[in-house]
């Protein structure tokens, strides 16, 4: 039964790097990377599963902890003003 | 009463597993990127739940339940704190929502 | 069935890493390097190897993707693209990489039982750890014990990393102490957006107690000094990015941290130095205490916590060095 959710997740796995390789703007990328990270927890808590070796969780845990941090810094040094220019153009293509 | 477990456990994981894949779709169709943040973020949550629940179930009551259960807590905490931090963002820099329905490309 | 999840991840692994090399916006190529650290982190794990891929997920998805973007804030975003001299690079790389192949073409299938490094000290290893050192976790009986000289190696280049960064950037000299100061740092912190923060506070004290777990763990599961110490890190990280730099250089302030540097390095030293004053040879722990197996474990205990010391506060400096200059 791991298995199905083990394919499920590593499908998607896939989808959000085909995002965060076609995304327009920058936070489409952040946004692939994000649901990337947490995928990945969730497959390091199968697999450790799948393996029979439940002390591995302890990754899962690591990793959610520093997929927050990562996505707050990204968002932070982003917010400094370096990508403005490249948001902006997109949002006048947005408007109505 | 083992056999209850695992067939309980088989629902949540092919339910989370669903909700996972549809979340994928859902970042790649999706036109724009508050659209996709809602695919991404609300699917994600719920995925996360239904999966590390099944795999509580057939864990037992040992310290691997416990563990899981620190995971879901935490990301439960930190998943929509993420989505609001990159909304607030994107809104910040000027990208605009689409109000507007438009044709499907 | 293992193996099809390998090869898709290593399938994945090859389009990314294709995508950050054509990448010439920098920020999107940062954005893929978080994302193939991800991937080698799933790879390790499947390979079952977990020591490796939890300092990989502490270390490279999260801790060097914040280093870059602090980076990224000093340097145009753009890739300037160089037209000169390419067919010379590009002949010199297809030659290596031949040359690699080739070398290839002799070595044991992965994982046969007959090969050098599954027949020469890895049976030793496995066989005299419970009688020697007596930890489960075999790979930290090796990094702390074994081959504590290699690790003493590693110590002290991740400490020439925080000493050429603090070469090169500086750190400033203590928190701003006026306000002009502290306006023209260059990240603007979240404070002013309410959710963050309290989530932020909340979760902080957890993740300094899961950096320890892992620190005094790591003889009994995937853990140990350089995973704790990043966590550690990633934890002071969370705080400056909410409260801003000016708090977090209160906190921890630049003299403390490049005590902690020094302090972690020496403290493996140290221990060395005891172990050679108490008769044995220069970190041989047996002779640390009175029966020899207690010995080994307090050695592994006390380096490890110099490792965690020392690479903590290696990667703050580093962090501090990007995010708090005023350019």
């Amino acid at each position: 039964m791991f298995y199905v959710a083990t394919v499920a997740i590593l499908i998607t796995m896939a989808l959000a790097v085909i995002r965060a390789l076609l995304g327009p703007t920058v936070y489409d990328r952040v946004l692939a990377v994000n649901m990337f990270g947490t995928k990945t927890v969730l497959l390091l808590a199968v697999i450790a599963f799948l393996y029979g070796r439940p002390d591995f969780l302890d990754l899962a845990l690591t990793y959610a902890l520093i997929n927050f941090i990562g996505v707050l810094a990204v968002l932070s040094f982003c917010q400094s003003g370096d990508h403005e220019p490249e948001a902006k153009d997109q949002s006048k293509k947005a408007q109505p | 009463m083992a056999l209850l477990l695992d067939v309980v456990s088989w629902i949540l994981l092919s339910a989370g597993g669903a909700f996972v894949f549809i979340g994928g779709v859902g970042i790649l169709r999706m036109p724009t990127i508050y659209t996709r943040m809602h695919a991404a973020s609300v699917t994600d949550t719920m995925g996360t739940l239904l999966i590390l629940l099944g795999i509580m179930l057939q864990a037992g009551l040992t310290l691997a339940t416990v563990k899981l259960a620190a995971i879901v807590v935490f990301l439960l905490l930190t998943g929509p704190t993420a989505s609001y931090a990159l909304a607030n963002a994107a809104l910040l820099s000027g990208v605009r929502p689409e109000l507007t329905t438009r044709e499907p490309d | 069935m293992l193996l099809l999840f390998g090869i898709f991840l290593l399938t994945l692994l090859v389009i990314t890493a294709v995508a950050i090399v054509r990448a010439t916006d920098l920020f999107v190529a940062v954005m893929l390097m978080g994302i193939f650290s991800l991937l080698m982190a799933a790879n390790f794990f499947i390979l079952d190897a977990a020591d490796v891929a939890l300092t990989e997920a502490a270390i490279g998805a999260g801790i060097s993707t914040v280093l870059l973007l602090g980076a990224l804030a000093l340097v145009p975003n753009r890739e300037r693209v160089q037209h000169t001299g390419r067919w010379a690079a590009l002949a010199v790389v297809s030659v290596t990489t031949l040359i690699i192949v080739y070398a290839t073409l002799d070595k044991p299938r992965l994982g046969d039982p007959n090969a050098p490094v599954h027949t020469h000290v890895a049976p030793w290893y496995l066989e005299f750890t419970p009688e020697f050192i007596d930890i489960p976790n075999v790979v930290t009986a090796v990094l702390g014990a074994y081959r504590a000289y290699d690790t003493f190696g590693e110590v002290i280049v991740v400490l020439t990393a925080g000493i050429g960064v603090l070469f090169l950037l500086g750190l400033p000299n203590g928190p701003p102490h006026t306000a002009e100061d502290s306006s023209r740092t260059r990240t603007q912190n979240l404070g002013h957006h309410l959710i963050p923060q309290v989530v932020g506070r909340l979760i902080i004290p957890f993740i300094v107690l899961f950096a320890l777990y892992v620190q005094f763990h790591g003889e009994y599961g995937p853990g140990g000094g350089f995973q704790a110490g990043a966590i550690f890190a990633a934890a002071v990280i969370l705080y400056a990015l909410i409260e801003g730099e000016d708090a977090a250089l209160k906190i921890l302030s630049p003299s403390l941290l490049k005590a902690l540097m020094a302090g972690g390095a020496l403290l493996y030293g140290a221990t060395g130095l005891v172990t050679m004053l108490l008769g044995g040879n220069f970190l041989d722990y047996s002779v640390l205490a009175d029966d020899a197996v207690a010995g080994q474990q307090w050695g592994i205990i006390i380096i490890e916590l110099g490792v965690g010391v020392c690479v903590a506060g290696v990667l703050l400096t580093i962090y501090h060095a990007f995010a708090a200059r005023n350019d």
